[in-house]
C-alpha cells in the first residue's frame, strides 16, 4: 500500500497544531450529499429515510431544484414506523414498488438518517432481501447527523458504492497492467474517486492522458450500470478531501492501493496531485511547472486582490485544509482553519503541502481546529478582525453587519473549484466579497448593527 | 411510512423556535443531531437578520446515542445563560429527542436551579404536532409560564389601562409578510385611538408578560398561531379576544365592528362605522377598483385558493365577495384546523380541498385548468409548469416573499396590495381581448422552427386589407396573431391571407 507518512515525521519543519472544541458549529446535514449526488448520477433514485426534519432542510437547503421533478424523495416516518406497528420491510418494499414504478431507476440508494440509526433500522438487513424480490439494487449509506458533516455525505454513499463489484466483473483479477499505446505509458489500472461535475471529470481525465496516464475508471460513474471494474491490486486516488471512508474501503475491501496525493484544488494542488500520481507510477511529468505558471499567471488579478488579506476558515465542509493551502499559496494569511473532521492519514499530503507552502511564504502554520465552537470562533473573529471569514449561511449575514466580509462556505462545494482550469473559479468566489464591498465602500460606514 | 419530497409545515421544532427566537434576549437550545440547526440560515438568509439567531444545539451524537446526554444539556444551559445572559431558555425537542426518550425535564429542572435565566423545555411532539401548532403551544406555555411567576410574586398586576388598549397576539419571524401586517394593524390601532398594550412575541421581551392583561382586549390576526394564548387569557382573566382576520375591506371591517362591539360592552361609546365607511370609500381603493369597468373583466373568471387555513379563507372571501370570481376550490393545509375552513368558507366556492399532498394539489389544478391561482410557492412552480398565472398568498415562500418594501396584507393598505396582486396576476383587459378575437392562447406550436421554415417555403402573402388589420392591432399581441393567421392558411393550403382568411383562423382557434 503507497501511504503518505504521517505528518509529524517531518521534523525539519514547524509542527502542526491541532485543536479540538466541542462541535458546537453550524454545518448541513450530511444526507445534503443527495442535491449532487442524484444529478451526478444519472439512472439512481435517492431515498431518504427519516423524519419532517429531514425533509424539511432539504426542502430548504435544494431551494429550487426541488420543483425539477427530483430523483428523491422522503420515506418520512410515522409514529407506526417509530413504535414498530407497521413492517419495515413491507413498507419500504410499498415505496420502493412505487419509486420503481414511477422512475424505472437502475439503482436505489437509501440514505440513513438519525431516526433509522437511533430505532435501529435494518437497512442493511433488509435491502438484500428486497433488492432479490423486486429485481433492483438498492444500495445502503448511514448519511446521518450523529456521525458525519455535510461532504460525508456523499463518503458514505461512495463506501457504500465501492463495496458493490460492477455486475459485469468477473472471478479473475482483470488486467493488471494499462497496456501503452501512443497516448498512454504502461502503468497499472488507476482508478479515481469523488463526485464531480462531468466537465471536471474530462478536464482530470485529459490532464492525466497528457501525462501519459490512463484513467480505467471513475467512482462515481455518469450511471450506475457504468460502475468501473475495480479488482485487487488496481490503484486509486482520490479528488475531495472527505472520502476517508471510501478510501478505507477501497484500500480493505477491494484491497486497492491508494495514493495519498495533495488533492486538485488550485493550481497548486493540481500539481501536486498530478505529479505523486505520475511519481507512483514512475512516470516523468511533461510540462507541470509551466503549465502552473500559466495558470498563475491567469488568476494574477484576483491575486493582486487578496496578497496580504487575512482570512478565517470557520469549518463546515471539510475542503478547509485545501483551500487554505492555496489561498496561502495565493498570498494570503490565514488565521484559523476549523474543520469538522481531520483524518490525518488521508489528508496526510495535503497537509504536508500545507507545512510546505507556509515554509515557502515563510509564515506560521495556521492552527487547525476540529470539531470547532462556532461562538468561540466568532469570539476570535471579533479579537482578530480577518479580511475575510469562510463561514456558513447561519453567521454570513450577522457578520457582514459588523463590518466583517464572509463568503458562504456551501458555495465551495457546489461551484467546480477542481483542476488547473478551474483554479480561478475559486478566486472568484474568495474574491467576490472583496470586490463587491470595494464597490459599495461610498454608501454609509460598514456596519449596520451596533450590538457586539 | 409516506413518500414524500415536499411540505406544507415544518416539523414541530421550527415553531418552537420561530416563537422562542421571536422574543428578545430568549435562547433556544435544540437537543438535536449536527445539521439540524438549519432554522438559523432560514432566519438569516429569508429575513437577512443582523443579529446572530438566538438558537444553539445541544448536539446529539453518537456518544449521546450510548450513554445518554448525561450532563451535556445541563451543561449547554448553564453555558448560555453565562455568556448571553438570557432572560430564558427554552430547550427544544426534535424528532430525534422524542425517541431518544431522555428525561429532558430533569435536565430543565437541574439546570435552572444554577442559572440567572428561566428555563423551560417546550412542550411539543414531533409525531404529534406540526410547526404552527407546536408554535402556538409554545407562545401559550411562555406567555403562562410568566403569568404565572408574576402570580406567585404578587406581581401581577390586572388592573385596566385607562384608554382603551390592546395586545397584538401573532408577530413573529419568517411569517408571511408578517412585520408589514403589523405596521398596518399598528395604525389602524392608532387610527381608532387604541392604545397598544403589547406585541407578542417580536420583539417583546417575556419580562414584560405579566402587563398583558391591562389591555382591554386581544387580537389575533392569524388563527395558525396565537389562539391558544388568546383562549388561555380569557379564561383566566376574562379578557375579549378577536380572531377575524382582518383581510380584504369586507372583513376589516367586521374587524373593526368587532373592536367597537368590545369597546362598548366596557362603555366607552365609540362607532367606528364613519371611519369604515371613509376608508372603505377614499382610503382605500380596492373597492371602488373592484367596481371599476377593468374590473368587469374579472367576472366568473375561474380561480383556486390555496393556503394555510387564515390566509386561504381570507383570499376566497376576497375573491367572491369583493372582485366577483369564480373559485372552482378553495383549500388548506391545515388539516386540524378542518371544520373552521369550511364553515367560512364553504358558501363561497364549489369546493373544499383539505390536503398536505402538493401532488394532489397538483393534480386538482390541472384537472381544473384555472385562469388564476392563488398559493404557496409550490403552487407558484406548478402554475409555472401549466402556464397559468399565480399569486403567492400564503408560506410556505421563499426569499422574495420577504420584501423590502411595504406590502401588508391586513388592513385597507393590504386590501390595496391584494386589489393589486389579484388584478396583475390575470391576463387581462386589451391584451386578453385582443386575444379572444384573434384566437388562440396558445403559440408553442406555431413558434417551432419547422413551421416557420415552412411558411417561407409556401410564401404566404398577406393582401392589402389584411395588411392594415394587422397593422391596427396592438403590438405586444400582433406577432401571435399573425404567426396564428398563417399557421391557418398553410393548414388550409391557401397562399394569400384576405381578411376572410384572418377571420376564419380567428374562428378556427376558437
Amino acid at each position: 500500500m503507497t501511504l503518505t507518512k504521517q505528518v509529524d515525521n517531518t521534523d525539519s519543519q514547524e509542527k502542526i497544531n491541532f485543536e479540538c472544541e466541542t462541535g458546537n458549529y453550524h454545518t448541513f446535514c450530511p444526507i445534503s450529499c443527495v442535491a449532487w449526488l442524484y444529478q451526478k448520477i444519472e439512472d439512481s433514485f435517492f431515498l431518504v429515510i427519516g423524519t419532517k426534519t429531514c425533509g424539511y432542510f432539504l426542502q430548504n437547503a435544494l431551494g429550487v431544484m426541488i420543483f425539477a421533478e427530483p430523483r428523491y424523495a422522503m420515506a418520512e416516518l410515522e409514529e407506526g414506523d417509530i413504535s414498530a406497528q407497521l413492517s419495515d420491510y413491507e413498507e419500504l418494499k410499498r415505496l420502493c414498488l412505487q419509486v420503481k414504478r414511477d422512475r424505472n431507476p437502475s439503482v436505489i440508494f437509501w440514505i440513513g438518517t438519525c431516526t433509522t440509526e437511533i430505532i435501529k433500522m435494518d437497512l442493511e438487513g433488509i435491502a438484500p432481501k428486497l433488492e432479490a424480490e423486486i429485481s433492483l439494487p438498492i444500495v445502503v449509506a448511514r448519511a446521518n447527523g450523529l456521525d458525519y458533516a455535510f461532504t460525508q455525505g456523499e463518503d458514505t454513499v461512495l463506501a457504500a458504492l465501492a463495496q458493490r463489484p460492477n455486475p459485469k466483473q468477473t472471478e479473475d483479477l482483470g488486467e493488471l497492467i494499462t497496456k501503452s499505446t501512443d497516448e498512454y505509458i504502461e502503468h497499472p489500472p488507476l482508478i479515481l474517486f469523488g463526485s464531480i461535475p462531468d466537465p471536471v471529470v474530462n478536464q482530470l481525465t485529459l490532464e492525466l492522458k497528457k501525462q501519459g496516464v490512463k484513467v480505467s475508471g471513475w467512482l462515481p460513474s455518469k450511471r450506475y450500470t457504468e460502475l468501473p471494474l475495480i479488482y485487487e491490486g488496481n490503484y486509486v486516488c482520490g479528488v475531495n478531501p472527505y472520502l476517508s471512508r471510501t478510501a478505507t474501503t477501497l484500500m480493505r475491501r477491494r484491497k486497492c492501493k491508494l495514493i495519498g496525493a495533495p488533492f486538485p484544488i488550485g493550481p497548486d494542488g493540481t500539481r501536486a496531485w498530478l505529479e505523486k500520481i505520475c511519481t507512483v507510477f514512475g512516470i516523468q511529468t511533461q510540462g507541470l511547472q509551466e503549465r502552473e505558471e500559466q495558470i498563475w499567471e491567469k488568476l494574477k488579478y484576483y491575486v493582486s486582490l487578496i496578497d496580504g488579506k487575512s482570512v478565517f476558515f470557520m469549518g463546515d465542509n471539510l475542503l478547509e485544509i485545501s483551500l487554505a493551502r492555496f489561498l496561502i499559496k495565493s498570498g494570503m494569511i490565514v488565521f484559523e482553519i476549523g474543520i469538522p473532521y481531520m483524518d490525518k492519514r488521508y489528508q496526510g499530503a495535503e497537509l504536508q503541502l500545507l507545512q510546505k507552502t507556509c515554509k515557502e511564504k515563510q509564515i506560521p502554520i495556521p492552527i487547525i481546529i476540529e470539531k470547532p465552537d462556532n461562538y468561540n470562533q466568532v469570539d476570535r473573529i471579533r479579537d482578530m478582525k480577518p479580511d475575510l471569514v469562510i463561514t456558513g449561511m447561519a453567521h454570513a449575514n450577522p457578520l457582514e453587519a459588523r463590518g466583517i466580509n464572509t463568503k458562504w462556505s456551501v458555495e465551495f462545494t457546489f461551484a467546480q473549484i477542481h483542476g488547473f482550469t478551474n483554479a480561478i473559479e475559486v478566486l472568484e468566489l474568495v474574491t467576490r466579497p472583496l470586490r463587491r464591498n470595494q464597490k459599495l465602500e461610498k454608501i454609509s460606514s460598514e456596519r449596520y448593527t451596533d450590538m457586539r | 411510512m409516506k413518500l414524500a419530497y415536499w411540505m406544507y409545515a415544518g416539523p414541530a421544532h421550527i415553531g418552537t423556535l420561530r416563537i422562542a427566537s421571536s422574543f428578545k434576549n430568549v435562547h433556544a437550545i435544540m437537543h438535536a443531531p449536527l445539521g439540524d440547526d438549519y432554522f438559523n440560515v432560514m432566519r438569516s438568509m429569508l429575513e437577512r437578520k443582523r443579529d446572530f439567531t438566538a438558537v444553539t444545539a445541544s448536539v446529539v451524537d453518537r456518544h449521546v446515542l450510548a450513554r445518554g446526554s448525561q450532563e451535556k444539556v445541563v451543561n449547554n444551559i448553564s453555558r448560555k445563560d453565562r455568556e448571553e445572559k438570557p432572560d430564558l431558555v427554552v430547550l427544544t425537542p426534535t424528532c430525534t429527542s422524542s425517541i431518544l426518550q431522555e428525561d429532558l425535564q430533569n435536565f430543565v429542572n437541574r439546570a435552572s436551579l444554577e442559572t440567572q435565566a428561566d428555563v423551560l423545555l417546550a412542550d411539543v411532539n414531533h409525531y404529534r404536532v406540526n410547526e404552527m401548532q407546536a408554535a402556538d403551544r409554545t407562545l401559550e406555555q411562555i406567555v403562562q409560564f410568566y403569568i404565572k411567576k408574576a402570580q406567585k410574586t404578587n406581581q401581577l398586576d390586572t388592573s385596566k389601562t385607562v384608554e382603551p388598549s390592546v395586545n397584538i397576539i401573532g408577530s413573529f419571524n419568517l411569517a408571511f409578510h408578517n412585520q408589514h401586517d403589523m405596521a398596518e394593524l399598528k395604525r389602524l390601532m392608532s387610527d381608532l385611538n387604541i392604545k397598544i398594550n403589547s406585541i407578542i412575541p417580536e420583539g417583546a421581551s417575556v419580562q414584560d408578560l405579566k402587563d398583558l392583561p391591562k389591555a382591554w382586549f386581544n387580537i389575533v390576526p392569524y388563527r395558525e398561531i396565537g389562539l391558544l394564548t388568546a383562549e388561555y387569557l380569557k379564561k383566566e382573566f376574562d379578557m375579549p379576544y378577536i380572531d377575524t382576520t382582518p383581510m380584504g375591506v369586507v372583513e376589516t371591517a367586521n374587524c373593526i365592528r368587532k373592536i367597537q362591539y368590545i369597546l362598548n360592552e366596557k362603555n366607552s361609546n365609540v362607532n367606528f362605522e364613519k371611519y369604515i365607511d371613509i376608508q372603505t370609500r377614499f382610503v382605500s381603493q380596492s373597492a371602488w377598483f373592484s367596481r371599476s369597468i377593468d374590473c368587469q373583466n374579472l367576472t366568473g373568471k375561474k380561480a383556486v385558493v390555496f393556503g394555510d387555513s387564515t390566509h386561504a379563507a381570507a383570499m376566497t372571501k376576497i375573491l367572491t365577495r369583493e372582485m366577483g370570481i369564480n373559485v372552482v376550490w378553495a383549500g388548506t393545509y391545515c388539516k386540524y384546523d378542518k371544520s373552521w375552513f369550511e364553515k367560512e368558507v364553504g358558501d363561497l366556492c364549489d369546493e373544499i380541498v383539505i390536503t398536505d399532498d402538493h401532488n394532489l394539489i397538483g393534480d386538482l389544478i390541472a384537472k381544473v385548468e384555472p385562469a388564476v391561482i392563488f398559493g404557496t410557492q409550490m403552487e407558484r412552480h406548478v402554475a409555472k409548469r401549466l402556464n397559468i398565472p399565480c399569486g403567492v398568498i400564503s408560506a410556505p415562500v421563499h426569499i422574495q416573499n420577504f420584501p423590502l418594501s411595504y406590502r401588508p396584507f391586513l388592513g385597507y393598505e393590504g386590501a390595496n396590495q391584494i386589489a393589486d396582486l389579484i388584478y396583475n396576476s390575470f391576463t387581462l383587459g386589451m391584451e386578453d381581448h385582443l386575444l379572444e378575437i384573434f384566437g388562440g392562447h396558445d403559440t408553442k406550436e406555431i413558434l417551432s422552427a419547422g413551421l416557420s421554415a415552412g411558411v417561407e417555403d409556401l410564401d404566404i402573402k398577406w393582401d392589402l386589407e389584411s395588411q392594415a388589420e394587422l397593422t391596427k392591432i396592438p403590438g405586444f399581441v400582433r406577432g401571435k396573431i399573425k404567426r396564428n393567421t398563417e399557421k391557418f392558411a398553410q393548414q388550409q393550403k391557401m397562399e394569400t391571407i384576405t381578411l376572410e382568411v384572418m377571420y376564419a383562423a380567428k374562428e378556427a382557434a376558437a
